[in-house]
């Protein structure tokens, strides 16, 4: 692993901010700070990168440094942000907006969200130019199409005329940039600007992100949540918890020798992409628990007037999954494998192909005859706040399906009592409303849920993507945990290589809707077969790090 | 685009084939004689004969709609069963105040209400914000024949500024129309500028928390074109809705306040028709007004392609 | 990701919580004065019997166009009657025609709306049928039917009702619609749970807090189409006093005894201004999200 090792001592302090404490607005001083005495430097050139969990300040610092904190809710009581020789926070709103995008600019983290819906993609451009200076519209134009043509855009006289909803989010992203870029400022702010991209985009904007500091000797703060990301590009580290600075570090000296804990737990928590050994134990005997053959998706058929073109979410899908082990599903977003959760689900029906279920073909069946069956193939969902219902105690929740099985009242109560300590929650936990659980907490109750109806099988569409690291370990534990105690079948779908590697004993790579490649996790991830896979694995940031062990991939062979 | 409005146009017939039949059966499907109901309680034999035979109640039901239907297709409204004018010709002559009055009250609640909407969502939780509030809560809230005969009280009998009621078409002296068009206007606008500048603030407010407001303010943009620029072409798509659908509110308005001024318009003759039972009029107004809401709304349907772009497909 | 969300929107349940009490310091005494205007409308209306000094229907040909005095607190109209007790007794007749026109036309719309939110065969002709009653301006609708069908109490509450109907469809509709996608519903379908049950037990109870809020203004709308209907001449028979009945007569004379039309127009407005004011207060309380299924 190369780490970037460049000195920046020599070069001038862009950013300097010094004691910075934020505050929730109308909040008297006993209460914690949201940023407690911040203070930290960025130099010309240097990439300081903020990584902390959700809820550690990252951003905060951020907005606050723009001058963007939302008003009425929080607000700075302490502390200066010095860029040069201007402490920011003494400007008033006028002088604070010229400052903007002329000597500091950020760049979002939706790229989706960020831009105006509304306006041709050339004219946002253009109106940072039209606020910031006067020019002809001939050398706006110019200048756009300039700054469009570095950040790598291809045909960018179409572009300059297109609407947000026309590219794709790696392009909007690069729109963004272009607009932050195009007057050169001193300092970018990047908040989590790759997080909502796919792994092989997010590797092309953190390229071009490097290759504009580098050319306009930018001092960048990069905030993000993933270890691999900070691998790859950070000069200097700053790790955050619940608004506080903890360690401060060069990349390498943190990644190789953590001082704090709390640094070291992070590390811990980031999977490995090298692949869990493969299990010994011979799987139970009899047929597969959920057998996929020739599964189809179609979307979109001729409508009345217009002959709308179809869209092949998922084509030609077969596999098998026996008792006690996992097969993943990987790709990117639109690969299809979502569709193919949910087709399995029977929660959108497929076009064409086979679905056996603990030895029951359920593809076809009527929405009423497959109800008994549905007791078999259970699923966790993505975002622990909408899945479970808000209005519902726990309690009501898990005992749903076991009900709808003809089990009394009680006796369902009392299972998911236990279930709750299964999922290493307390058992009075039933009593309470979903809003009183964190996130993890959430998509424990989910699994419980799930697993209430002792099912053969259990689908994990992204069931761990919305959780922090250290939460995420937990999380893929418990299913471990679970899959050898009940001996249930698991398909897991994911995005993220790395947890892949953790938990699937089989792999399935998905891009456009079809099967890529299908093999043993050890050898799809460490041997990868077909181009697509091995370029998704060389996205993967950060991949020849250990984190968890602070050292090289591989070292222990190597030793 | 093309695409886009012949779909929308498609989507109307529906609409207004079920309002046809509804017009159609509502007299039809009223319990009793419709002739009776017609004519009233102290009809002779012969007049609910006349009655009849105008309305083609004799014929069996499927026959009077196939009729109707083919009269509706070429223009005939039939005849008024009071004044025996044919009812196209009697809209055509109480049709122009009614325009005019709308119209004008239209343009003045849009220019009064989005602007009060913009600022009630930008100053939010301000006094600003309040007072605009109130004034939506009070317009929702008074009558709108309580507000003119309020507005003839002040403006016309207490300081004598304007007239009373009645009404001159522009062409015949302008001066004399706004001042005698300018209160029923001022009527009528209250409720509309109270919808539409509730709806105005609310999708303001909403639009205002959008990731892309914070852009444009992270990119230096001031605040008045973020609010102008970027967030109210934003939100537009709402506020024309209301100002779409609004419309029928707009209409039993006009109903209203052609009483109360004395304005010879298609409002006043309808309830005149109402009150008399004149059911070819009757029929003819529910008929064309619906089709002129259905028309507004395709219309607005039109506009919100131009102004977002994601709707153009 | 849970940090995808805007550092605000993070902070949102700790703002929400510490901005309750602001929330009702801002809320303040409007709805306070609201209830108690609404609340004493109500008792004045119960038990307007047991007070009136007239009967409110008692013709005096003497007594014409009085103004206030001892024996008439408000003075007469222009048939001797009590102009006081018609209007307190006319507060029972709004009260009840706003009150059944939102129970019936929440209930009605609630069960369409369910329907068509979740199957798709019937959503289709339900909502062109919806549309075409939208189309239709409501007070053309509503005079129309009373003018059709007899001025009784009944058919103006009928004529009152179903022009709101459509509306109150499409908001159940648009919940339906948004809340069925919640991967909690979807859930729910994966455990086994019978449409009906989703729909009653999981679908259901989101439109109640929209349909509170929805059913207050209905209220309101309903008792301001009365006055109307009665105001053009096709309210309630003029035998029974109602706001808009005192109002319609008392039109005429309007330039002489403009009282005729202030006071009921006055409680009329009070207590229209307090239901909107309670139906808005319960709007921010129970889903300020419900500012966009306004309209």
């Amino acid at each position: 692993m190369l780490f970037k090792t460049k000195s920046f001592d020599d070069a001038p302090v862009v950013l300097s901010i010094e004691d910075l404490t934020v505050r929730l607005s109308g909040v008297n001083d006993t209460v914690r700070p949201v940023l407690d005495r911040i203070s930290f430097q960025i130099r010309a050139g240097e990439t300081v990168c903020l990584v902390g969990e959700s809820g550690s300040g990252k951003s905060v610092t951020s907005l606050a440094t723009m001058g963007l904190l939302p008003k009425g809710a929080l607000e700075v009581s302490n502390g200066r942000i010095m860029l040069g020789e201007t402490n920011l926070l003494s400007l008033s709103a006028g002088q604070m907006r010229d400052m903007r995008a002329r000597n500091l600019s950020m760049v979002f983290q939706e790229p989706m969200t960020a831009l105006n819906p509304v306006m041709r993609v050339g004219a946002q451009i253009e109106e940072v130019l039209d606020t910031h200076m006067r020019l002809s519209k001939k050398e706006k134009k110019a200048r756009v199409l300039d700054i469009m043509e570095q950040v790598h855009l291809p045909d960018v006289e179409r572009i300059y005329r297109s609407f947000p909803h026309q590219l794709s989010g790696g392009q909007r992203q690069r729109i963004m940039i272009a607009m932050a870029l195009i007057l050169e400022p001193k300092l970018l702010i990047a908040d989590e600007p790759t997080t909502a991209l796919d792994v092989t985009t997010q590797r092309q904007i953190l390229s071009l992100i490097a290759e504009l500091q580098e050319k306009h000797g930018t001092a960048v703060l990069f905030i993000t949540h993933d270890m691999g990301v900070v691998a790859e590009i950070a000069d200097t580290v700053q790790v955050m918890k619940h608004g506080e600075l903890v360690e401060r570090a060069p990349v390498e000296t943190l990644l190789r020798n953590p001082q704090e804990d709390y640094t070291k737990s992070l590390l811990r928590a980031v999977p490995s992409l090298t692949p869990r050994p493969e299990r010994v134990s011979k799987p139970p005997k009899g047929g597969p628990a959920l057998s996929v053959e020739d599964l189809n998706k179609t979307y979109g058929s001729s409508g009345w007037f217009v002959n709308r073109s179809t869209t092949l979410a998922a084509r030609d899908v077969s596999f098998d999954i026996p008792a006690g082990r996992t097969l993943g599903i990987v790709g990117e977003s639109g690969s299809g494998k979502s569709t193919v959760a949910r087709c399995i689900m029977r929660l959108i029906d497929p076009t064409e192909g086979s679905v056996r279920v603990a030895g029951t073909e359920i593809a076809r069946l009527s929405r009423a005859d497959l109800r008994p069956h549905r007791k078999h193939i259970q699923i966790v969902f993505q975002d622990p706040f909408r899945s479970l219902n808000p209005r519902w105690t726990v309690g009501r929740s898990l005992v749903e399906g076991p009900l709808n099985l003809g089990q009394d009242k009680a006796s369902a109560m009392a299972r998911a009592r236990e279930l709750m300590a299964l999922v290493g929650l307390p058992e009075d936990a039933v009593d309470r409303y979903p809003h009183q659980f964190s996130g993890g907490q959430r998509q424990r109750i989910a699994i419980a849920r799930a697993i209430a109806m002792e099912p053969d099988v259990l689908v994990a569409d992204e069931a761990v993507s919305a959780l922090d690291v250290s939460v995420q370990a937990q999380v893929l534990d418990l299913l471990d945990e679970l899959q050898q105690k009940l001996g249930i079948a698991i398909l897991f779908i994911t995005h993220d290589l790395r947890v892949a590697a953790q938990i699937c004993d089989e792999v399935i790579v998905m891009q456009k809707g079809r099967v890529v490649e299908h093999g043993k996790a050890g050898a799809v991830l460490a041997d990868p077969q077909h181009p697509y896979t091995r370029s998704l694995i060389e996205a993967a940031p950060g991949r020849a790090w250990d984190f968890a062990n602070f050292r090289e991939l591989g070292a222990l062979a190597a030793q | 685009m093309l695409g886009y409005i012949l779909k929308r146009l498609l989507a109307v017939v529906p609409v207004i084939v079920f309002v046809a039949i509804f017009v159609f059966l509502l007299l039809r499907l009223t319990p009793g004689d419709p002739a009776a109901i017609i004519a009233g309680d102290a009809a002779t034999p012969a007049q609910l004969e006349k009655i009849r035979a105008s309305l083609g109640l004799s014929e069996p039901i499927l026959v009077q709609f196939a009729t109707w239907i083919g009269h509706l297709v070429r223009g005939d409204l039939g005849i008024s069963l009071i004044s025996n004018i044919p009812v196209t010709e009697l809209i055509g002559q109480r049709i122009w105040p009614t325009i005019n009055i709308a119209l004008l009250t239209i343009c003045l609640s849009v220019l009064i209400a989005v602007p009060m909407g913009v600022i009630a969502a930008w100053k939010h939780r301000t006094w600003a914000d309040y007072a605009v509030m109130t004034f939506s809560v009070l317009g929702f809230s008074v009558p709108v024949f309580v507000i003119g005969y309020i507005f003839i009280q002040v403006f016309s009998i207490q300081l004598r500024w304007l007239p009373v009621q009645g009404y001159t078409a522009p062409g015949d002296d302008f001066g004399k129309f706004l001042s005698r068009a300018i209160l029923p206007c001022l009527t009528l606008a209250t409720i509309y500028v109270a919808l539409i500048a509730r709806m105005t603030r609310a999708s303001m407010l909403e639009v205002l928390g959008e990731d892309f407001i914070r852009t444009a303010r992270a990119k230096g943009v001031g605040e008045t074109l973020v609010l102008f620029r970027h967030a109210l072409r934003n939100a537009a798509v709402p506020i024309l809705t209301i100002i779409g659908t609004g419309f029928a509110l707009l209409i039993s308005g006009v109903v209203v306040t052609e009483s109360v001024f004395n304005i010879p318009g298609i409002g006043r003759l309808t309830v005149d028709a109402i009150l008399a039972r004149d059911y070819p009029v009757i029929q003819a107004m529910i008929l064309l007004t619906s089709a002129i809401y259905v028309f507004i709304n395709l219309m607005i349907d039109v506009a919100y392609s131009l102004i977002d772009p994601r709707i153009r497909y | 990701m849970s940090d995808a969300m805007t550092p605000a929107s993070r902070l949102q349940p700790v703002l929400g919580l510490l901005s309750l009490p602001g929330q009702m310091r801002r809320l303040g005494g409007g709805p306070m004065i609201a209830a108690l205007v609404l609340v004493l409308i109500v008792i004045a209306a119960i038990f307007a019997p047991l007070y009136i000094p007239h009967d409110p229907l008692t013709i005096n040909a003497t007594q014409r166009l009085k103004g206030p005095s001892e024996m008439f607190p408000l003075g007469t109209d222009a048939f001797g009657r009590d102009l006081f007790s018609r209007v307190v007794m006319g507060a029972r007749v709004s009260l009840f025609i706003g009150v059944g026109a939102a129970v019936v036309s929440v209930a009605l719309g609630l069960a369409i709306g369910l329907v068509s939110g979740f199957f798709r065969l019937a959503d289709a002709i339900i909502m062109r049928f919806m549309d075409a009653l939208m189309a239709i301006p409501s007070i053309l609708l509503a005079i129309a039917l009373v003018a059709l069908n007899g001025p009784s109490l009944w058919s103006v509450i009928a004529a009152i009702t179903l022009p709101e109907i459509p509306r109150v469809v499409r908001l159940v509709r648009s919940v339906v619609l948004s809340v069925r996608e919640e991967p909690y519903v979807e859930a729910a379908i994966s455990l086994g749970s019978s449409m009906p049950k989703i729909l009653w037990q999981h679908l259901m109870p989101n439109t109640l807090a929209p349909l509170t809020v929805q059913g207050t203004y209905i209220c309101a709308s309903a008792i301001l189409t009365e006055a109307i209907l009665s105001f053009l001449g096709a309210g309630v028979s003029t035998e029974i006093p109602t706001w808009g009945n005192i109002m319609a007569e008392g039109r005429v004379y309007f330039q002489i005894k403009p009282s005729l039309i202030f006071w009921p127009g006055l409680m009329l407005s009070l207590c229209i201004l307090s239901i909107n004011l309670l139906g808005d207060t319960a709007r921010d309380l129970l889903d300020p999200r419900l500012r966009k299924r306004e309209g």
